[in-house]
This record gives C-alpha cells, sequence and structure tokens, in this order.
C-alpha cells in the first residue's frame, strides 16, 4: 500500500475521538459500550498500521499478535460487560446512566 | 493519486462516516449496525496494510460474535428507545471542547513530528500476515500468553454466568 502512514494514523486518531465523544456525550449504556469498542479499534488500527511500517522483517508481526491479544480481550469484556448491563437493567429497569448513579442497589 | 490512495480514502470515508452515524443515531440497533460497517471497512484496511489473518479475525470475532451479542442483548432488554432528555446543558459543548482539544493534540504529535513515523513504505516480506506466519509467531513466542488468554476468556464467561445468574430460583 502506497498511502503514507500519517494518513492511516489520522484516521485511526478520528476514530478514536469520535469514540471518546460517545463515551461523554451518549447516556445509553449499551451504545457508551460500542463507543468503548470503537476506541479499542482505533487503537488496533494504529497498531497493524505500525506493524506494517516495520515490514520487511517477520518480527513486525508481532504488531499482529499484540492485535490479536486485544480482540480476545475485548471479548471477554463485552462478555462480562454486556452481563453487567444487563443485572443493572433487572434492578433499575432502565440503562441510562444518569439513573444510576447511586451504586446500592 | 494511486489506486491504493483511493481505496483508503474510501474506506476512510466509510468508516468515519459509519462511526458518526452510530453516534448521532437515537436507536441502538440502528448504532450497533452501522458500528457492524465500520468494523468491516476496518477489516478492509487491514487488508491494505497486508493484515489478512487480523482482517479475518477483526470480521469473524468483531463483526460476527461482538456484534451479535450487543445486538442480542439490546433486543433482550428492549432498549433501543431510551434516550431521556439530557439533565445537564452544558455536557455537549464541553465534550465537544474536549473532543477538540483531543483532536488538536492528535495533529500535533503526527504533524508537529514529535513522533517520529511516516517515511515511505517498502514492500513487505514473503507471507507477512498470513495466517500460517502470524501463526508461527504466535505459537513459537507467545505460546503463554496465549494460553493465559484462554483462562481470561473461562473466567469472562464463568464471571457472566454468574452476574446474571437469577438468585431467586437457588433459594426455592
Amino acid at each position: 500500500m502506497n498511502v503514507p502512514m500519517d494518513y492511516v494514523l489520522a484516521l485511526s486518531g478520528i476514530l478514536f475521538v469520535l469514540g471518546v465523544l460517545g463515551v461523554l456525550v451518549r447516556r445509553n449504556a449499551i451504545v457508551i459500550f460500542m463507543s468503548i469498542e470503537l476506541m479499542l479499534n482505533s487503537a488496533n488500527l494504529a497498531l497493524i498500521a505500525f506493524a506494517r511500517a516495520m515490514a520487511p522483517g517477520i518480527e513486525a508481526q508481532r504488531g499482529h499478535v499484540l492485535v490479536f491479544f486485544v480482540i480476545a480481550v475485548a471479548a471477554a469484556e463485552v462478555a462480562v460487560g454486556l452481563a453487567l448491563i444487563v443485572a443493572i437493567f433487572k434492578t433499575k429497569q432502565s440503562i441510562d446512566v444518569d439513573q444510576v448513579s447511586s451504586l446500592q442497589g | 493519486m494511486t489506486i491504493d490512495l483511493i481505496l483508503f480514502f474510501g474506506i476512510a470515508t466509510i468508516a468515519v462516516i459509519s462511526a458518526i452515524s452510530m453516534l448521532v443515531s437515537r436507536n441502538a440497533v440502528y448504532s450497533a449496525l452501522f458500528l457492524v460497517l465500520n468494523f468491516v471497512a476496518i477489516a478492509s484496511l487491514y487488508l491494505l496494510l497486508n493484515a489478512a489473518f487480523i482482517a479475518m479475525v477483526q470480521v469473524t470475532v468483531y463483526a460476527g460474535a461482538i456484534m451479535v451479542l450487543f445486538l442480542f442483548v439490546i433486543m433482550l432488554l428492549g432498549a433501543e428507545k431510551v434516550e431521556t432528555s439530557p439533565s445537564l446543558p452544558w455536557q455537549m459543548p464541553v465534550a465537544i471542547l474536549l473532543g477538540l482539544v483531543l483532536i488538536a493534540e492528535f495533529a500535533y504529535v503526527l504533524f508537529g513530528r514529535v513522533a517520529q513515523v511516516g517515511g515511505e513504505l517498502v514492500g513487505v516480506g514473503e507471507g507477512f500476515g498470513s495466517p500460517a506466519s502470524v501463526g508461527r509467531t504466535l505459537f513459537d513466542q507467545y505460546l503463554v500468553p496465549f494460553e493465559v488468554t484462554s483462562i481470561l476468556l473461562l473466567v469472562a464467561m464463568v464471571g457472566a454466568i454468574v452476574l446474571t445468574r437469577d438468585d431467586r430460583k437457588e433459594s426455592r
């Protein structure tokens, strides 16, 4: 690919900022969670771009391995997080994060 | 303007527009579907960056498994329409201001050459990023982290089951 690395990193940064905005602005807990996934994904994009910039050299594939681990951890995080959201919905009947400001059930 | 550049800008436009649509759509189901589109766009970007294995993992795990889980929970809770009026009127402007500050910092790091990135890309070696090659790296050098990941996934599964278990059935 003949695209300068700066462009890919800029796209990664833009996607990350959009994820941050989603966390700050939205109050639906599931959408906030999806924004976090967006941020993880933009970080993965930057990692892949850096791995590509280190090529040739098969050692650069360590970046790919790191992205693989990030995806696995994200899968675990989604499982636990969605279970938490379901548990909160069971007690509060709402997943609006403004309604869940008190820790006591 | 090479074909790669055209491809990159097309995919990047799709990714950014789908991310923005995810943020602004009122219905959580639409948000999830726009996020799937975003993940697929980024997966094709991985293909452009010679990361074939990671692109396939992205499509199967992220766009497949994780987003199906999201959609399942959204439909289970019937939570696609909740969004009350904002109780903090200054929240939106402050969030946009903070986002602009973050973009400015990214631009400073990227174009102010604080971080030494960029330069021309050279060609990749044979099999770079292919499943066989990444798998060899994974199992030669990162076998222990790989196994720890499996334990992590097991713990997450147990945690999810414990969190969503119905306590009233236990006492019966």
